[in-house]
């Protein structure tokens, strides 16, 4: 394998282990924010139970979010220096604005987050959670900012293969920009959504916990009711945009190889990238057109618009989107019927309900790297669209160098990701209570920080 | 040429931004290099509680001093990270595993011995390879036409090794004196006898190598040594040396943040060592930092970021600081 793919294959193994953690923290955040807010405001221990308990599940995926974060900003340098020499001038602040913004301020008030309360007043705690979450909104804000210009480049002055800067409100608000983050901002919450709402009916279907984790489900089903929806408008309008200045990889999510009106929305085939067809093609006419021009005889692009060189690897953006697009429809039902189910006051002795939200747990998760993969690989072969190519953009390491380092981020990452997911799966099967465990022998048991003195531990219904 | 000041503000801003990431998470990683060597399995309870409410803060400023070098010197930035591919890997890697045992260890029970492990190897790891890099950067690199040529293994050097072992030897000192900061009764003492020794160590690593570097390279030797400099550049390793005698006056008289902050000293003298060879190249022997720079309107657009957000950072770190401060309790749940 040639140095350009093991330096593909080495971003997206790190930046896809990486965003898992974002993703999910995101939305925990502003969950945590919440919580604390209810229990600040009401005093009730469940509240306070609830919040104890998803902060320390945040703390273990936010840590994990740090150490794999800080490879991806050694990244740029260490693979992909010739495309960071290209366009530092231009993407480099962005960068910087996101240390200098969110990165401080969320590691900063995380410590006081964690191991704050008890020592400052409650008021300060519940400011540093909202700073933390604040933190998060603004670290997407900023990356997500650097990672749409490099889809959809603008307010710059290209000279001798460099990228000058010309203006910054036309860098930072680049066109796809504000769809990709309300698009992501969207998605990391309803990830987390879908998350807490999984644990809350799993609880439920053992029946552990049920007052704590029905309120928990409500909130959730609530919330899902509407951003889903929210989400789906969101993700057509991003759809539109990106047909506006991508229209190649639209036709690749469409699997539509020749330019034609009347398109057909494909719900099944199987892309041939040599044969520039697909085979079994299972398709609602004229749907696609309707979409994504609003008129069934609207003409969208295709694939063999351009040459085969300046195509993406159709067959992983077709299936990434329908993965995406399955899983938001899956998500969409549960929402609604777990709205009618809340409505009619049976939310929580739908059994086939609280199934379908167990099993969905890790839905928006998976949407949302789907949702990555499509637009990730739909816009290659460019790293910068239209004006640099991934194979232009690589350091000048050679290719053993880059294979040892990918083996060892493959194997490091996998024991890291193991323990994280052996220890969060072990504080969900503890649950929101906390219980006084006794010292071992010969050591001092640290307790967890935010460990509840055992005289508030109430009864667990 | 005009407008020369901007980068000259930007050299000071990142090696500034580089010089806390080594304070800061050199007393972390300090802590974790010495973690097995703590006398009692409760004392590692301590030394992790001493600093796990800040080293996340700490970290950070190596991403602000790695994602400023990107941003303000993108030259450098491209060509010290492909020449230095596997030492960043491996720090990296180091670090991944430092920072994780601060979340699993605390929820572990049996497993809790991985991640002690993982800590303390995890911190050596990290901080013998922030060596390598620094005396592989000193060295200088293999470049044509702006890119790195040279080969994989070009930092595999004896003084890089040296650099590397000195490096861990000298976050070690950082968290030791830290610790007699933080830690109560026994601890402190097994700190303080611990600094002691680490200083002398230190001192030595630190003759050792401004000597090599001195004899590295002619261009640093006749800035050392030529006259009329040498009258005022010889007050830096003075200066070096009464430091250390004052850290071993202060650490074995019982003062209790003065060896900390000699240890910091120490370092800035180091440091200033470092950059009174290396100026105004900001890679070694081949490009200094004007070359380096960025285009002036990217300079000035991140710099009025830095400027309106590092006082706030300034001001929420220290009320950090200040929330943490004293004695880490016996009763460690806070």
């Amino acid at each position: 394998m040639d140095a350009v793919l093991l330096a593909r294959i080495q971003f997206a193994f790190t930046v896809t282990f990486h965003i898992l953690f974002p993703a999910f923290t995101i939305g925990l955040a502003s969950w945590l924010a919440m919580l604390e807010f209810l229990w600040l405001r009401t005093g009730k221990p469940a509240y306070e139970s609830l919040y104890r308990f998803w902060v320390k599940i945040f703390a273990v995926s936010f840590g994990l979010g740090v150490v794999s974060g800080i490879v991806m900003s050694f990244q740029f340098g260490t693979n992909w220096s010739a495309f960071t020499e290209a366009s530092a001038n231009v993407i480099g602040p962005l960068l910087g604005y996101e240390v200098l913004t969110a990165f401080f301020l969320e590691a900063t008030f995380l410590g006081i987050m964690l191991f704050g309360l008890g020592r400052v007043p409650r008021a300060v705690h519940f400011f540093a959670t909202c700073m933390v979450a604040f933190g998060t909104l603004l670290s997407a804000f900023w990356i997500l900012s650097a990672n749409s210009w490099m889809h959809t480049p603008a307010g710059y002055v290209y000279e001798n293969g460099v990228f000058y800067p010309d203006s910054w409100l036309a860098i930072i608000f680049n066109p796809s920009f504000p769809y990709r983050l309300a698009h992501m901002v969207a998605a990391a919450y309803l990830t987390t959504c879908f998350i807490v709402a999984g644990v809350a009916a799993t609880y439920l279907l053992q029946g552990r916990f049920p007052r704590r984790a029905g309120l928990t489900l409500r909130l959730a089903v609530i919330f899902a009711s509407i951003v889903v929806p929210l989400q789906i408008v969101i993700g057509d309008l991003h759809g539109l945009n990106t047909q506006e200045h991508q229209p190649i990889k639209v036709a690749a999510m469409e699997g539509n190889w020749e330019s034609r009106t009347n398109a057909p929305l494909l719900l099944f085939a199987i892309p041939d990238q040599e044969a520039e067809r697909n085979h079994l093609e299972i398709g609602i006419p004229g749907l696609a057109s309707f979409i994504l021009q609003h008129d069934f005889d609207g003409r969208i692009a295709g694939l063999t618009d351009v040459p085969a060189d300046e195509r993406p690897p159709v067959a992983w953006v077709f299936f990434s989107f329908r993965v995406m697009v399955g899983l938001g429809l899956v998500m969409l039902f549960a929402a609604w019927a777990g709205l009618y189910h809340l409505w009619r006051g049976t939310l929580e002795q739908t059994r086939w309900l609280l199934k379908l939200f167990r099993w969905s747990t890790p839905a928006g998760l998976v949407a949302l790297l789907a949702g990555w993969f499509v637009t990730e690989i739909g816009r290659q072969p460019y790293l910068i669209y239209g004006m640099m190519r991934t194979s232009e953009g690589i350091s000048p390491v050679p290719g053993a160098s880059v294979g040892t380092s990918l083996a060892l981020f493959v194997l490091v990452y996998g024991v890291v990701f193991g323990a994280g997911l052996y220890y969060v799966l072990k504080l969900i099967k503890h649950g929101p209570i906390e219980v006084e465990r006794p010292a071992k022998e010969g050591a001092a048991t640290v307790r967890r920080p935010l460990s509840v003195p055992a005289d508030t531990i109430e009864d667990p219904t | 040429m005009e407008g020369e000041w901007l980068p000259l503000v930007w050299l000071l801003l990142i090696a500034f931004a580089i010089f806390m990431y080594v304070l800061l998470d050199g007393f972390v990683l300090g802590i974790g290099i010495l973690f097995q060597f703590a006398p009692a399995d409760h004392d590692r309870d301590t030394m992790m509680m001493s600093v796990a409410p800040i080293w996340d803060g700490n970290e950070t400023w190596l991403v602000l001093g790695v994602g400023g070098l990107l941003a303000v010197f993108p030259i450098a930035y491209a060509i010290v990270l492909p020449a230095l591919y596997l030492p960043f890997i491996f720090m990296l890697l180091g670090l991944i595993f430092r920072g994780i045992a601060f979340e699993f260890r605390f929820k572990a029970d049996k497993s809790r011995r991985i991640w002690d492990r993982s800590f303390q190897i995890g911190s050596i790891v990290a901080a013998f390879f922030q060596g390598v890099v620094l005396g592989a950067f000193v060295r200088g690199f293999e470049i044509e036409d702006g890119a790195f040529v040279g080969s994989t293994l070009d930092w595999l050097t004896p003084f890089s090794f040296v650099v590397g072992v000195s490096l861990v030897l000298g976050y070690a000192l950082l968290g030791s004196t830290w610790l007699i900061i933080k830690a109560p009764g026994e601890l402190e003492d097994w700190a303080r006898r611990t600094s002691v020794r680490l200083l002398f160590a230190v001192l030595a690593a630190i003759a050792a190598i401004s000597l090599w570097v001195a004899f590295l390279n002619e261009t640093i030797q006749a800035r050392w040594f030529s006259l009329p400099n040498f009258y005022v550049l010889s007050q830096v390793p003075l200066l070096t040396l009464v430091t250390g005698f004052l850290l071993w006056y202060a650490t074995r008289k019982g003062y209790r943040a003065a060896p900390f902050a000699l240890t910091m000293v120490l370092f800035t003298l180091g440091y200033l060592g470092l950059a009174i060879s290396l100026w105004p190249n900001i890679v070694p022997h081949e490009i200094s930092y004007i070359d380096a720079a960025a285009h002036p309107d990217t300079q000035l657009f991140v710099l009025i970021g830095a400027i309106i957000t590092l006082p706030a950072i300034f001001f929420y770190t220290t009320y950090s600081y200040y929330v943490f401060r004293g004695k880490v309790g016996r009763d460690l749940s806070y």
